[in-house]
């Protein structure tokens, strides 16, 4: 409504828009119906300035009905109802002013020229209440796509920097010291084992780094870096570390940011596992029902152990993973009951083939 | 305690048995040093320190259900020698507090070990802290206590302070009141009101400290003073000082 919100190119086009109305109507006033240029002047601005007025006016109906509305012919009609009164109106008040000119100024003839010229007049003012609908038709469509072009770049930003924290917080360093632990302790102890973990490592390290660089990969890709990571865990936990799959033969296929399951993984080794003495299981559900994909992971933790707080951290950025890749259509749920911490998202499928 | 001579018990205490492997592996080569024990979480920890009486600690930090620094508070730390090995770097100040010999990084090297075991046997005899001051400093800066641990002879029982109906000072004790059952612990009730987070806990005598969610109603009880009911049915008195207390947590919450 301010002039902030159109800008100052549209003001510019009103001004000019106004002063080419009232020249025009001047000279077609003088030229067609014979009136003087005085009088013709004198009559000329105020309708200008009132038609600007009645084509501004137009930005109040476009706003209330939206071109692309549900009900087209309301809009339609409404347009046309608000251009037949406004026309009216405007050559109603025009005439009051010749008349005005005529007896007031003196100018005889004005109201006579004006009479005759009556047709037109609301053919005009018909047609420039509905340019003006279509300016701010124009106007409202430049700022929609210009906002949506802003809400584009800031949700690629968005992803972008999902991306980025979820990465950095993907190799967590105490896995790292703790891991590199264990080979300490196995090189006189077990020698082969030691190699076998370097190996695993080095495996692992590599594929989170180069799984990093793509934008999506198939389940069955970050279910073999979940078994490489497990693997680590189960040399340092031992028999304290049991970790089950359901991966039905649809779902393998299906496309994922990568890394999303692993820091759930991480979270129900650190949170879950790590706290009990007897240890535990953690388990992977994959299924495809439809258009959705479903992914469970679940993992035995103890609530007394108070620990389940420092979910957050990779919870949350699972979550923002999957917002900026899938918008409102992906779902998360984080639920501990009984002695089970429970993760369930669900997002649209996608495969290779499919794209 | 006549010099180096003396044979030193050492306890080790990890959750990764690899982990427990690597320094048993390091310290064959000190046969001055004998392992007594090996323990896999904080719990046989305590038990094992009750038993074996070891003057030369190896303690992991993060464990399950009682953390490095939960075991220290329960155990006679006389003559205890500590030397924490862990993968995290941000229990170091804490370490400090709790006048641990070494910090030994996962994975550390033989030197960095040895040089651990030579700060032990040079600070053989030092006076030791007591359990409150290591409560506070197992607890991070500005976060109060989740639970509370209280061993029982050799049993360990950890008591969620949600659980905590009140507590009462008894001496050099307090009783705490969980759950139907009491549970002495070695501390004082300004030790234990220290580490209670005071939106949640009010010390409403001199003598008690009452869980404000199990308060029903205060009722006065003589002249300047008053009892508060718990849910239980348990009367506590209310001192003047401590109405006070009362009154304004109860409206702030309002």
């Amino acid at each position: 409504m301010d002039k902030s919100n159109i800008g100052k190119s549209a003001w510019a086009v009103l001004w000019f828009a106004g002063v080419l109305f009232a020249a025009l109507m001047a000279t077609m006033l003088v030229t067609n119906w014979g009136m003087s240029w005085s009088a013709a002047l004198i009559l000329a601005v105020p309708m200008a300035a009132l038609a600007q007025g009645i084509a501004w006016s137009a930005r109040f109906t476009c706003r209330s009905h939206p071109l692309l509305g549900k009900d087209v012919w309301h809009t339609v009609l409404t347009h046309v109802a608000a251009a037949v009164v406004l026309a009216y109106l405007w050559v109603g008040i025009g005439k009051l002013v010749a008349q005005w000119i005529d007896s007031g100024l003196g100018m005889n003839g004005t109201y006579r020229h004006f009479a005759a010229a009556q047709t037109q007049l609301y053919g005009v003012g018909f047609s420039y209440y509905l340019l003006g609908t279509a300016f701010h038709y124009m106007l409202f469509a430049q700022k929609a796509s210009q906002e949506a072009q802003e809400r584009a770049l800031e949700s690629s930003v968005r992803a972008r920097e999902a991306e980025l924290s979820a990465l950095k917080a993907q190799i967590n360093p105490h896995f790292l010291y703790n891991s590199l632990n264990s080979i300490s302790a196995l090189t006189s102890i077990d020698p082969r084992r030691a190699r076998d973990m370097c190996v695993s490592l080095a495996d692992f390290l590599r594929l989170t780094l180069g799984m990093g660089e793509k934008a999506l990969i198939p389940l069955r890709e970050e279910v073999g870096l979940l078994e490489k990571y497990c693997a680590i865990e189960k040399v340092r936990f031992g028999e304290r570390l049991t970790v089950k799959e359901e991966i039905q033969e649809e779902a393998k296929e299906c496309l994922l940011p990568p890394l999303l399951l692993q820091p759930l993984f991480e979270n129900a080794v650190v949170h879950g596992i790590a706290q009990m003495p007897e240890g535990g299981w953690i388990k992977l559900h994959a299924a495809r029902n439809g258009a959705r994909i479903l992914l469970t992971v679940e993992n035995s933790w103890d609530p007394e152990a108070g620990s389940s707080r420092r979910n957050g951290v990779g919870l949350r950025n699972v979550q923002r993973r999957l917002e900026a890749r899938y918008g409102n259509e992906a779902q998360l749920q984080a639920k501990a009951e009984d002695e089970i911490f429970r993760v369930s998202l669900s997002f649209p499928a996608e495969t290779e083939k499919a794209k | 305690m006549n010099g180096g001579k003396r044979k030193w018990q050492a306890l080790i205490v990890d959750d990764e048995e690899l982990a427990r492997k690597l320094i048993r592996e390091m310290l064959a080569t000190h046969p001055e040093i004998e392992v007594a024990a090996e323990c896999g979480n904080g719990m046989e920890a305590v038990k094992a320190a009750g038993e074996h009486k070891p003057n030369l600690l190896f303690l992991d930090v993060q464990m399950p259900k009682l953390t490095g620094f939960d075991v220290l508070e329960l155990i006679d730390r006389n003559g205890v020698a500590i030397v924490f090995v862990t993968a995290f770097d941000q229990y170091a100040m804490k370490a400090f507090d709790v006048h641990a010999v070494d910090y030994l990084l996962k994975p550390f090297s033989r030197e960095r070990f040895e040089a651990a075991l030579e700060k032990a046997k040079s600070q053989e005899g030092k006076k030791v802290v007591d359990a409150a001051e290591l409560a506070a400093a197992s607890r991070p800066a500005g976060q109060y206590a989740e639970r509370i641990v209280v061993k029982d002879g050799t049993k360990v029982t950890l008591i969620g302070v949600s659980k905590l109906d009140y507590a009462e000072a008894l001496d050099d004790y307090v009783s705490l009141v969980s759950e139907g059952k009491k549970h002495l612990k070695q501390q004082t009730i300004s030790g234990l009101e220290l580490a209670l987070d005071p939106s949640l806990f009010v010390r409403i005598h001199r003598s008690y400290i009452v869980n404000l969610e199990r308060v029903v109603r205060i009722e006065p009880y003589a002249k300047d003073s008053k009892v508060a009911i718990l849910n239980s049915g348990v009367k506590l008195p209310v001192s003047r000082a401590g109405y006070a207390r009362l009154k304004t947590l109860l409206e702030d919450k309002r």
